[in-house]
């Protein structure tokens, strides 16, 4: 909400400066967004009367005026706007004025007449962006008097960010009864005498729906000119508020809004059939709205209707067929409350915020009603005359908001807030924000005023005495608290040690959008289940990915289309994975790399990266945990058949994927080189054994190498098993170090190079012992897979 | 000495200094007291002469070969000293070269600004916690005392997947479900991603918040004062200056803002604070008793308060990042200036 400071200070004016004033209201929970002043610099601008108008002589466009400006002698001044007349009062920039945009006024010939200063249009002194013709000064303006005076210039418009707790603050009254708390000072509201009424005519109202509406005033005002000119002061104060003025009646009702924060509505009268109804719409009942909308209402939606039609969705918009317009003579003015419950979401469901609507569904004060509805007849007779009728009123005691007695616990304020605050410190700033105090043997019940919705409960009121106290006031302890040892769970990894691994063999991480695009996350990941937001903010970002490598890929692309031809990524993150009616959310680490094996680097020929390179980086992985996974050759949509592994845990649970990124994914996603791709499961990742101890063996340890020939299809995984299968004691590792093909081999069968690492707890084995094991274990190779010693 | 052993051991001496290598140097050795060698031979030529002369020319011998064997050790000594330098002249490598190898990367900004808020807050026991990503309305929002149609729901850009299910909007909800299965006393943190359904210059639809709150049997807002005040002074390693603003969350009361002197400006006022010197860094409160009532915690009896923050902003802050957008760019440019 944004307001004049000249406004405010009208109705409270501490002896404080602007910028202590600001400060004040941000301290107290009234957060001042911007000041910025009502007007652009200038000066030398006065109010001026037109006295006399000739026409140029060389000029059809140009007149020739006389203008007083409270000086002995009219002024000479040549001017060109076409409403300009005598008698019109206008701002008349002197010679020596300075003008927005650093425009100084001289002496000057206009086509040989000469000119003593310039008769200025709004546009030209800043306060609109546009003007045709002469800004029009009323007709009491005082001639002579500065224009900044006259207009208020010098004011500054406050822009105040209020939290959805404080309904009470949005008006210009609201903000000056709190500044007055903050100073110490009686604020008195704006004194409201009622119209007498000047006829007595009215229309009947009928409340149905009382528990939304348990309050509704209304009254007729014939006879209004709704074309008469709204008072500048009052064009300028909805101006600065940031509304237009639009005309006497709209521009009151807007007025009393900002000044009172009570939301009102003027009829055309003529545009009524009967009395006025509040009531619940019928269902598929049509409301055209001022903003030519048209509604198609539910049978719950409250609006203001005539006999008959809906003329207005209560407390959000009025409609356009009972609009006042500037024929408009006899107006019905609604000033009612809204129940708080009946309003929110309202604006929301119909996608129409407007200023009525914010307040009544924050809470408007429920007694505010009759003085605002006078406040406003009182103005619309000033500007526009007519005559009043009688006020007509629906209440209904039972729904009025009650605002209960809430008791206030000394204990408990020195538990919350760890202060001892004398007891009339504490009565002064309750009673300061206008609620009733009562004395109790453990403290005060205190009651709020009706505009205060956010006092509900203790600690409402323990928090608006921090408030008032102020909270930097209010003491601050040093640590600590009640402290106990952390825990410190040795069976699961940190997975911030794994993402320091990564870092540490080159991986860079990333961190990508959790939704990503259907078609990318489609072409990844064909055969999973997603789910889609029903909002999102574009079709890029508008499923949950169910891998990570969609944003990997992204964010890859992103950089080789940047000159990079070398890219090591990771992200650890969750996917969300539809399963059978529910939706998983798995926190994942995956990587993704491509380009060179190393950096590019001297002394060393460079090497493409291939499958075996990152396989290590995701072996390393699991050695920091010490689970002997297992690699399986299987098949992923995604990745190369031949070059995609699963890893699985040795119980058989499925850890995650290891491959080379699909040929035609790769041409079709658009990269121009191979791309490997990892993502594992944390849960199972980060699982690790706590160490156990193993006695060292004191007899020597024998390596002894053997080469097979065996058909391509046994892997090395199943040579590895059938050995460790053999039940040797002594065998304590078996390392392969070469795989050959080639010359001397025959086509189809390879030969794999191994070393058997014997050892044995309670002897040196002999070489007989070793042979017979070595003579064992190529038997079962043999049995079971086939293979041959090389000779 | 006769003449002859004199000339004798004159050329074995001038052989000596002939040898350039070690490998010269070991045949002349031997030349001269191998088995065959020519001292070992006079040597032998002694058993021909009388007893009594034997003595008086075996000593002389031996001086001789004495003479001989010390200068092979000086020559030696001297060879392996010329072999040595050689060597180290030869194996000189230009140590401006730049070294081999995989090379070291780093983490996102992001991680390590979380990082740095995790070891700050671990060093007092608080436990690092985190919850889904997508969650019900009702740890989001309900049980955070935020009903339907409140205009705090508002403030929410959320992302729905259905009426009751959403991207959660803050890390908040993670309260909820550590309060609703764990009884105070709790010091806990909760970092991790929340969504707003909103994307400009200075929002993006994703980001990351820490949540922290500590319950127990005496937690006043002088505590959340203390530690708040704390930590910032902690995270930025400088002694700011720290204010308390009065602010509205449903789910705190008393509620306030936390604002830091800017530190781009020292509290000058510049751009990056609108000039007003302060910086918004942080939402908090004492935990509301609505909050407590929805995980049956007896607000008589236990007090807490909760504070949340942005991690965006905060490493916007500590590395002068200017544009919110790079977060989640990815470009290697960026994310290896945090390396
Ligand atoms: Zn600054």
């Amino acid at each position: 909400m944004q307001i004049s400071e000249a406004w405010l200070r009208e109705l409270i004016n501490p002896a404080i400066a602007t910028t202590e004033l600001v400060e004040q209201l941000t301290m107290a929970g009234l957060e001042v967004d911007s000041v910025t002043p009502a007007a652009a610099e200038f000066s030398g601008v006065v109010v001026g009367e037109v006295l006399a108008v000739t026409q140029h002589p060389d000029a059809d466009r140009l007149r020739v005026c006389s203008v007083g400006t409270g000086d002995a002698a009219p002024l000479q001044i040549v001017c060109g706007a076409s409403n300009v007349r005598v008698g019109l009062k206008i701002p008349a920039a002197l010679v020596g004025a300075l003008l927005p945009g650093n425009f100084k006024i001289k002496k000057s010939k206009l086509r040989g007449v000469e000119s003593f200063g310039m008769l200025c249009s709004e546009q030209e002194l800043g306060l609109a962006g546009t003007a045709e013709g002469l800004m029009e000064l009323a007709a009491d303006a005082p001639v002579g008097r500065d224009i900044r005076d006259y207009l208020s210039l010098n004011d500054a418009i406050i822009e105040v960010d209020l939290t959805p707790n404080r309904a009470d603050c949005l008006s210009v009254e609201g903000i000056a009864r709190e500044i007055a708390v903050l100073n110490r000072m009686d604020y008195r509201p704006i004194s409201v005498e009622p119209t007498v009424p000047g006829h007595d005519d009215s229309l009947a109202v009928t409340v149905s729906a009382t528990e939304a509406c348990p309050r509704y005033l209304g009254r007729l005002i014939k006879g209004v000119n709704n074309q008469a000119q709204t008072p500048l002061w009052l064009q300028e104060r909805l101006r600065r508020s940031g509304l237009r003025s639009l005309s006497p009646v709209v521009d009151v009702t807007n007025y009393v809004l900002l000044e009172m924060g009570q939301p009102l509505h003027a009829f055309d009268a003529a545009k009524l059939t009967g009395g006025i109804q509040v009531r619940r719409s019928r269902k598929d009942e049509k409301l055209n709205l001022l903003n030519d909308q048209t509604l198609t209402l539910d049978g719950d939606a409250l609006v203001i209707a005539d006999e008959r039609q809906a003329l207005a969705l209560a407390g959000v918009m009025g409609g356009s067929d009972s609009a006042v317009a500037d024929a408009t003579q006899d107006i019905f003015l609604e000033c009612a409350f809204f129940s708080p419950a009946t309003m929110m979401g309202v604006a929301r469901r119909f996608g129409l915020h407007t200023d009525s609507s914010h307040r009544f569904e924050r809470g408007v004060d429920p007694f505010l009603q009759k003085r605002a509805l006078e406040r406003a007849t009182q103005l619309i007779l000033d500007i526009a005359g007519g005559s009043a009728g009688p006020v007509a009123e629906v209440l209904t005691e039972a729904e009025i908001p009650q605002r209960k007695a809430v008791l206030l616990r000394l204990q408990r304020i020195k538990k919350i807030l760890a202060v001892s605050l004398p007891a009339e410190q504490i009565t002064a700033i309750f009673q300061r924000l206008g609620m009733a105090v009562e004395t109790q043997t453990e403290g005060w019940l205190v009651t709020p005023p009706g505009f205060r919705f956010d006092i509900a409960i203790e600690a409402d009121l323990i928090e608006e005495l921090a408030r008032i106290h102020g909270y930097n006031k209010l003491p601050q302890s040093s640590l600590l608290m009640r402290s106990e040892l952390s825990k410190a769970p040795e069976a699961l990894l940190d997975i911030e040690r794994a993402k320091d691994l990564l870092v540490d063999k080159g991986y860079q991480e990333a961190i990508t959008y959790s939704f990503v695009d259907e078609a990318l996350q489609t072409a990844v990941a064909p055969n999973d289940l997603f789910i889609k937001l029903q909002n999102p903010i574009s079709s890029e970002l508008a499923v949950m990915r169910t891998t990570l490598w969609c944003g990997l890929l992204q964010a890859a692309l992103h950089n080789t289309h940047r000159q990079h031809s070398r890219v090591r990524l990771f992200e650890a993150g969750m996917r969300f994975v539809r399963e059978e009616g529910i939706t998983h959310q798995q926190k994942m680490l995956a990587g993704l790399a491509l380009g060179g094996a190393y950096p590019e680097q001297w002394g060393e020929s460079s090497r493409r990266l291939d499958f075996f390179d990152i396989k290590a980086d995701v072996e390393a992985l699991f050695a920091l945990t010490g689970t002997p996974v297992r690699f399986e050759a299987a098949l992923h949509p995604a990745l190369h058949p031949g070059q995609s592994a699963r890893i699985n845990t040795p119980t058989g649970d499925k850890v995650g994927w290891l491959g080379m990124l699909h040929p035609s994914l790769e041409k079709q996603l658009g990269f121009d080189t191979n791309v490997f791709l990892f993502e594992l499961d944390q849960a199972l990742l980060l699982q690790k054994q706590i160490p156990s101890f193993n006695p060292l063996s004191r007899f020597p340890s024998v390596r002894r190498d053997m080469a097979l020939l065996v058909d391509e299809n046994v892997s090395a995984d199943a040579i590895v098993d059938c050995i460790k299968s053999c039940g040797e004691q002594a065998l304590r590792d078996v390392l392969i170090f070469d795989v050959y093909r080639g010359p001397g081999v025959d086509p189809g069968i390879k030969s794999i190079a191994l070393g058997l690492v014997l050892q044995d707890f309670s002897q040196t084995l002999t070489d007989s012992q070793i042979d017979a094991i070595f003579t064992r274990v190529l038997a079962a190779l043999a049995a079971k897979t086939h293979a041959k010693l090389r000779d | 000495m006769s003449a002859t052993l004199q000339d004798i051991l004159t050329q074995a001496l001038q052989a000596l200094a002939n040898a350039q290598d070690l490998n010269q140097l070991d045949e002349v050795r031997v030349h001269y007291l191998g088995k065959k060698g020519i001292f070992t031979l006079q040597m032998k030529q002694l058993a021909q002469l009388e007893p009594e002369q034997r003595r008086a020319a075996g000593q002389i011998i031996n001086q001789a070969k004495n003479e001989f064997q010390e200068n092979i050790e000086a020559r030696k000594q001297a060879l392996q000293q010329t072999a040595l330098a050689a060597r180290l002249a030869n194996e000189r490598i230009d140590v401006t070269l730049p070294g081999r190898g995989q090379g070291v990367a780093g983490l996102h900004p992001v991680t390590l600004t979380l990082r740095r808020i995790a070891t700050i807050f671990a060093s007092v026991g608080f436990q690092v916690v985190e919850g889904p990503e997508i969650e019900d309305d009702y740890h989001n929002f309900g049980a955070l005392n935020i009903p339907d149609h409140h205009p705090a729901r508002a403030m929410h850009d959320t992302f729905y997947f259905d009426a009751h299910t959403v991207l959660r909007t803050h890390t908040s909800p993670v309260q909820i479900r550590v309060m609703e299965t764990e009884k105070p006393p709790l010091k806990v943190i909760a970092p991790g991603r929340v969504y707003r359904c909103d994307s400009d210059l200075t929002h993006t639809p994703m980001f990351h918040q820490v949540e922290g709150f500590l319950v127990d049997t005496e937690v006043s807002f002088a505590d959340l004062k203390g530690v708040v005040y704390e930590f910032l002074r902690a995270f930025f390693e400088k002694d700011i200056q720290v204010r308390f603003r009065p602010s509205y969350f449903p789910f705190t009361e008393p509620s306030a803002e936390v604002d830091i002197e800017c530190v781009m400006c020292d509290g000058q006022g510049c751009r990056v604070c609108g000039q007003s010197g302060w910086l918004e860094v942080m939402g908090c409160g004492m935990i509301h008793p609505e909050v407590f009532k929805s995980v049956a915690i007896d607000d008589e009896v236990f007090s807490g308060f909760a504070f949340g923050m942005g991690v965006e902003r905060l490493a916007m802050l500590r590395y002068g990042i200017n544009d919110l957008r790079l977060f989640f760019e990815n470009d290697l440019k960026f994310l290896q200036q945090f390396n």
